[in-house]
């Protein structure tokens, strides 16, 4: 039997259904945060789960792109007897860009999946449904405090990545490139800017946004048992990735004209 | 055994309105109507068991009461507030009012049995003793004491059923929702559940709507009585039966009957009598 083709009209409309859905989720959650009760204890615990939970892999991932990086840009810069340049091109690469948007996709691989899974399991076994008849607002209490901590925590893991990329860069620069550690991290501090800082700083912001409103908005629209929380897990790892892949061209084209580099 | 002006008066109802009433109700969910014009009244101190068959619309009618979901037509009171005019944030404060039993437990399964029981006390700021007070209270009521420190997970399905009870009594509620609080259970565990509904009901005269699909139940909850000195649930008196509970039969998202125990063991609707069989 044929598999029918959905129509245009209908697909159209559920994702413009889906858009208000999480425009209303975000909107909600954003006013939670701005109004008491607030669960501070909550929060804690999710900053800890996101904040402290993924520093392995944040480290790990910054160490590593930083000496690959190093490896790379030595090679390219060797042709035009810039090698000692290394250091800039680490620095700019990770503070700008691969530090933030890195630490958002790692993050969003492992909270964003989390945050859509256990969302997604309560609400397929009525928790959401028990929360809300025991007079407990349920944004309130599990979006409102994934959002702040996922937001506060990103922008110091990206900084974090930032400074273990440099530092894995002047490793390798050191060590298996032969440039003088002094002049490497000389050159790294000398090229970054304010403007660079800002640019680095202010995507965390909205990748920890993106991150947790996406992985939050899939688990409270789960339906379907077990099969529609793997399904929301998977949709809110893929969403949010390709949303700050996105956002990020986004930004970048508007920090520019705003900061000139 | 209190009349209704004595109920209404215990939990602060007017004893001539409706602790939930139904005008017309239908709601569908993409496509398929579930509730097709549904109208009936609850009254105070009263015990609505709603029967028929699965996927009937039953368990949408109790989060209807609880405004956990909204109909796509006609309107609903609950002790004279319109719920289906009332946003979500006033309808946390009516829900203070209302406890539900879920058909699966529901129950916060990162928590301990104190902690989900102690829910909703924790959340209204109760002290931590008297809310342990309470806690053991209510899991003595219903006869699980033994299990506060338990988890979820280690419970059996009847446990957590009771479980359940003790979270939606422990703040005494004016009007209980029980959902299928005897599905898929053994007919031992079942009979104890049956108990301490009947215990609730005739204890604390709480107005309640309870679903299940075991007519046996049902007819146990219309004649029976707990008895508290005896502490055990006991027949009534031959030829009298429970006046305040009473039956409402769903059929395909339809009213079909709503009525006295009476009316409706002797009801002439062919489908009634069949199902009833």
């Amino acid at each position: 039997m044929p598999i029918p083709l959905p129509s245009p009209t209908a697909w159209v409309k559920s994702k413009l259904l889906a858009l208000q859905e999480y425009s209303l989720l975000a909107g909600r959650a954003f006013r939670s945060l701005l109004t008491p009760p607030i669960y501070w204890g909550d929060l804690f615990q999710q900053m800890d789960l996101i904040g402290v939970g993924s520093l392995p892999i944040v480290v790990l991932t910054g160490f590593f792109t930083g000496c690959v990086l190093a490896l790379q840009a030595a090679t390219a810069l060797q042709q035009f007897g810039a090698v000692s340049k290394t250091g800039n091109l680490v620095a700019l690469s990770m503070v700008k860009e691969l530090g933030p948007v890195l630490t958002g996709l790692m993050v969003s691989g492992r909270n964003a999946s989390g945050m859509a899974s256990e969302l997604g399991s309560m609400r397929v076994t009525e928790q959401i449904d028990a929360m809300r008849a025991l007079g407990v607002d349920p944004v309130r209490k599990l979006v409102a405090p994934r959002i702040l901590a996922t937001v506060f925590m990103l922008f110091w893991l990206s900084i974090l990545s930032m400074c273990m990329g440099i530092l894995g860069g002047g490793l390798v620069a050191v060590f298996l490139l032969g440039l003088d550690g002094h002049a490497y991290f000389t050159s790294t501090y000398s090229a970054l800017v304010w403007a660079d800082l800002w640019q680095g700083l202010t995507k965390p912001v909205f990748f920890g946004f993106i991150i947790s409103s996406i992985g939050c908005y899939f688990g409270m629209q789960t339906k379907g048992g077990t099969q529609g929380v793997g399904r929301a897990t998977t949709e809110a790892v893929v969403a949010s990735s390709i949303l700050i892949i996105v956002s990020d061209f986004i930004l970048t084209r508007f920090l520019i004209g705003i900061l000139g580099r | 055994m209190p009349s209704i002006q004595e109920t209404a008066l215990k939990h602060g109802l007017s004893p001539d309105a409706p602790v939930v009433a139904f005008e017309g109700v239908s709601i569908g969910f993409e496509g398929n109507e579930v509730l097709r014009n549904v109208s009936f009244t609850v009254m105070p101190g009263e015990t609505r068991i709603l029967l028929g068959p699965a996927g009937g619309g039953k368990s949408v009618l109790l989060k209807l009461v609880d405004g956990l979901l909204k109909p796509d037509s006609g309107r609903i009171f609950v002790f004279g507030e319109e719920v289906t005019a009332m946003p979500e944030r006033e309808l946390f404060k009516l829900r203070r009012r209302i406890g539900m039993v879920f058909q699966e437990s529901a129950l916060f399964d990162s928590i301990n049995v104190e902690d989900n029981v102690a829910y909703r006390l924790n959340e209204e700021g109760v002290a931590p003793e008297e809310a342990h007070r309470r806690v053991v209270e209510a899991l003595e009521f219903v006869e699980l004491g033994h299990a506060i420190e338990k988890f979820p997970s280690e419970l059996s399905g009847g446990m957590r059923r009771r479980v359940s009870i003790a979270r939606a009594i422990i703040t005494g509620p004016d009007l209980i929702l029980y959902d299928s609080p005897t599905g898929g259970l053994d007919p031992i565990t079942s009979t104890t559940i049956i108990a301490l509904v009947a215990k609730q009901r005739d204890v604390s005269q709480t107005t309640s709507l309870l679903i299940t699909h075991r007519l046996q139940d049902a007819f146990t909850l219309a004649t029976h009585y707990y008895n508290q000195k005896e502490q055990q649930l006991e027949p009534l008196p031959k030829g009298t039966l429970e006046e305040n509970t009473k039956f409402l039969v769903l059929n395909e998202g339809r009213v079909v009957f709503d009525g006295t125990t009476l009316e409706l063991t002797h009801t002439e609707d062919p489908w009634i009598r069949e199902y009833l069989a």
